[in-house]
């Protein structure tokens, strides 16, 4: 049967440029970039070429890029590391630190982490579409606030937050911004300069490079406490030997999407707005999320009485993956609380089906998606108690 | 992710038993939690003290889905008895057995069927 990824929000696959970049690191430029014989220059050649390539598709300098073992690694150095840093604070009123009630665990436990050591964080809600209330955000600053973070983009609902907007209220107040851009870089062009962001979060696996790769930009002059320590490494911000053939797959992906976003933006968001379309042509469907302000390969649906991980199985039959909001399918048994944030009843998001697109899908298989569907949800709508149209 | 559930928990999976309505039912059984998202009805006809049809619908996993389909197989031509003693555990070991986070949650096919024999005998208590 003929398989059909859909679920490049989760993770992508590896570029076949990214895996020929980043053989030779494995078997041949084997040194360790600390060392000063021809393998380790040949190794830290390779990390500062990377390191360019990064900074480039950010518009940053290079020294403003630290490598990390992945997103939630970036955004823990980037919060802890910004929370340390003004540890004294916590004995002020709060909050001292904002953030979004849709934010990635990475982001979302790292503060729930901070709490218990006595920072008061805000949660900022959002509307049905899952922005953030500008308005609202001012209204809670303090002059204890001393960091905002807040994602570019949801993972599971696909909504653009007005990154310029926060950014341009962190600088008036003084506070510094992080934001959590795994889902977006790649797909629009960000440059932090631009939206006044001091701290910014990538995962490589994301953006069609190996897994357990990512990179925190930091603004420069910025300074953040480490919260690995070790020999040094990463301007001891980060320590530990560098994975050199992860971040030379992780600078390929950046050339590569800095290369191809024009291309590729156009190619998949003429099919996820295909999709989008066609499916919302079934009974009872919707769309959630923002729909304009979204990333670009992200459709996100509820189907009334139906539930996702039955859905998820009989699309996994027929050869599609995608993903579902439904607790059935998390190891908490607890429905999103992405889609609980903007306003889902338990039931309604349990019903929810994310698609995904990436570069190598084709109108084919986007066809082939909205052919056999329907059939899936008349099926599993004939078996629920919550389907009342029945005879 | 299949990989989770057993062959025989796919197998009910994909093509259920006995699901449906039973119109005429003599008593019907609902149990589940919203929050979990597994809700359950069970649909049963009762001729001489035993199952004579039995019917579900289910929204939920498809642990839930499948639990529903044993429930039917295993108590269609029981006696009233016999049914109320099929327990959660038989339905799953039957399944060959489940993922231990959906015991709690999705394995709730026998409550809805004792539900329904509670439901049928309260009405026949009430019409004597
Ligand atoms: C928005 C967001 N932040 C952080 C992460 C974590 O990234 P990683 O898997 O590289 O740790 C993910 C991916 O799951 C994500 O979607």
């Amino acid at each position: 049967m003929k398989k059909i990824y859909l679920d490049h929000a989760a993770t992508t696959p590896v570029d076949k440029k990214v895996v020929e970049a980043m053989l030779p690191y494995f078997y041949k430029h084997y040194g360790n970039a600390s060392s000063l014989h021809s393998f380790g220059r040949k190794a830290h050649e390779a990390l500062e070429e990377s390191r360019k390539k990064v900074a480039s598709l950010l518009n940053v300098k290079e020294k403003e890029i630290i490598f990390t073992a992945g997103g939630t690694e970036s955004d823990n150095i980037a919060i802890k590391g910004i929370a340390y840093k003004n540890r004294e604070k916590r004995y002020t009123k709060g909050p001292h630190i904002i953030t979004s009630s849709i934010e990635h665990p990475a982001v979302l436990e790292t503060c729930k982490h901070l709490e218990m050591q006595g920072y008061k964080i805000k949660y900022l809600p959002v509307d049905k579409h899952g922005i953030i209330n500008i308005d609202e955000l001012e209204k809670t600053i303090s002059k204890n606030t001393f960091l905002i973070t807040i994602m570019y983009a949801n993972n599971e609902i696909g909504t653009i937050q007005p990154i310029k907007e926060i950014g341009q209220i962190a600088r008036e107040n003084n506070i510094i911004f992080h934001t959590d851009a795994v889902q977006a870089i790649g797909k629009t062009p960000i440059d932090p300069n631009k939206i006044n962001v001091d701290l910014l979060s990538i995962s490589s696996h994301k953006m069609y490079g190996p897994k357990g790769v990512g990179a925190l930009y930091i603004r420069e002059g910025l300074s953040i406490q480490p919260i690995i320590h070790g020999g040094g490494h990463e301007r001891g911000i980060r320590s530990s030997t560098e994975n050199i053939p992860g971040i030379v797959g992780l600078g390929k992906a950046c050339e590569l999407a800095k290369k191809r976003m024009e291309k590729d933006t156009k190619h998949i968001k003429k099919m996820r707005d295909k999709l989008i379309k066609n499916i919302l042509e079934i009974e009872e469907s919707y769309l959630n999320g923002h729909p304009q302000k979204r990333l670009i390969n992200n459709a996100h649906f509820r189907f009334t009485g139906i539930e996702g991980e039955s859905l998820l199985l009989s699309l996994d039959d027929k050869g599609i993956a995608a993903s579902t909001g439904s607790a059935c399918s998390s190891k908490k048994l607890q429905p999103s609380h992405v889609l609980i944030a903007i306003g889902l009843t338990p039931i309604e998001a349990h019903g929810s089906l994310r698609l995904s697109l990436g570069r190598e899908n084709t109108q084919e298989e986007i066809s082939y998606v909205t052919d056999v569907l329907p059939e899936i949800i008349n099926r599993l709508r004939k078996i629920s108690p919550l389907w009342k149209k029945q005879e | 992710m299949t990989g989770m559930y057993s062959e025989k928990v796919m197998e009910h999976f994909r093509k259920p038993k006995n699901m449906g309505k039973i119109e005429d039912a003599d008593a019907v059984g609902t149990v589940g939690n919203p929050v979990c998202g597994d809700l359950m009805t069970i649909y049963i006809k009762i001729k001489d003290n035993k199952i004579h049809d039995i019917k579900f619908q289910t929204f939920g996993c498809a642990a839930a889905i499948a639990t529903s389909s044993m429930i039917t197989e295993l108590a269609k031509g029981k006696t009233l008895d016999e049914a109320l003693k099929i327990t959660r555990d038989d339905v799953a070991n039957e399944l060959n057995g489940l993922p231990s986070i959906k015991m709690h949650c999705s394995n709730l096919a026998a409550d809805a069927l004792h539900k329904a024999i509670k439901n049928y005998l309260q009405k026949k208590e009430r019409e004597k």
